[in-house]
């Protein structure tokens, strides 16, 4: 992959089945508010870091972080301080 | 999606390559409850002394039963695509999850135009949505550009230009970066580079746009069609990257 089109982030998508599998219903349509700058954006669209030990998950408009979720063989670790809100489609809903 | 999302084995059935650097693996997954066109699947790695790895990878193919058909391309020391590239073989079994995701997807009910914007190997889910038109004979007028390097990095070549010839409503536009065959529409050069009329799509044009490749590729399309006066909610995008070795 070239330097021009690594720009260190993927996004949402990537990461779906993780959050998936914590929250048990599909994510990908959630729409999440970040604290810092108040704009709702959907999940998918988020910016993702998923290189480190854990997933980092920022905001698409301002670039805060919003969530992020460490795994180890014992448990789930999830950091959602920099959501406001989670606004789920009711026909998600499992 | 029905059901909570778990851990299930898939066996390799057949492998067969499609460009040098990638392949297309078809899996048996025993109680796969389908899917739609544009999800994808994570696959898990997992080494004997415990350390696992996962990756996300888009179903190529539309539902056929228990079958499942991934494209992955070489990442260069990616842990687990060139595990998937190189060394897989046919027998092998393998941890995957899925269908995933409910956002990138196209239904046949959807009857509205529809462009595809592929940057190399952000092809897959696009692919798979052209196949399940065929399959369920989807009147939804398709418009599928794709972006690649050169013609021997383009994926299932021989079946696009047979559906470009004979699915009636898909148009295909190949676009190429790097270097461009003989008899091309357009010299190489990116999309919207050397002909802003690249995309076919007109800023007000009813219908969906769906966008998939690394970032940098989706970036700048997705900025150029906002820059040109398109509405943003009707583009969904996909993003990948080497992040996803």
């Amino acid at each position: 992959m070239s330097a021009d089109t690594d720009m260190g982030y993927v996004d949402g998508n990537a990461v779906i089945g993780a959050f998936t599998e914590v929250f048990g219903s599909d994510v990908s349509v959630v729409m999440l508010t970040c604290a810092a700058c108040g704009a709702a954006r959907r999940f998918v669209e988020a910016h993702v870091y998923d290189r480190g030990p854990g997933i980092v998950l920022r905001c698409p408009q301002c670039d805060e972080v919003t969530a992020r979720m460490v795994r180890t063989p014992s448990e789930v670790w999830v950091d959602l301080r920099g959501v406001a809100a989670w606004r789920i489609p009711a026909n998600v809903v499992i | 999606m029905a059901g909570r999302l778990r851990w299930q084995t898939g066996r390799v059935v057949a492998i067969r390559e499609e460009t040098p650097s990638s392949k297309t693996i078809l899996f048996d997954v025993p109680g796969w409850p389908g899917h739609l066109a544009g999800q994808h699947v994570d696959l898990r790695l997992t080494a004997e002394d415990g350390y696992s790895a996962e990756r996300s990878y888009s179903i190529a193919g539309p539902v056929d039963g228990e079958r499942v058909e991934l494209t992955v391309q070489r990442v260069p020391n990616g842990e687990v695509s060139t595990y998937l590239v190189d060394d897989l073989r046919v027998g092998d079994e393998l941890e995957l999850r899925g269908p995933i995701g409910g956002w990138f997807v196209w239904r046949v009910e959807e009857l509205l135009p529809v462009l595809l914007v592929a940057g190399g190997s952000g092809v897959v889910p696009l692919m798979a949505m052209v196949r399940e038109r065929a399959r369920t004979g989807g009147v939804a007028p398709f418009t599928f550009v794709y972006s690649a390097r050169s013609a021997a990095e383009v994926y299932y070549a021989d079946e696009l230009a047979g559906r470009a010839r004979d699915d009636d409503g898909l148009t295909v536009s190949l676009v190429y970066t790097r270097s461009a065959p003989a008899g091309s529409h357009r010299p190489a050069g990116r999309i919207g580079q050397s002909d802003p009329d690249d995309l076919g799509w007109k800023p007000g044009a009813e219908g969906r746009v769906y966008v998939c490749g690394p970032t940098g590729f989706v970036e700048a399309v997705v900025g150029m069609m906002l820059d040109r006066g398109h509405d943003p909610s009707t583009i969904r995008t996909e993003r990948f990257g080497p992040t996803g070795g």
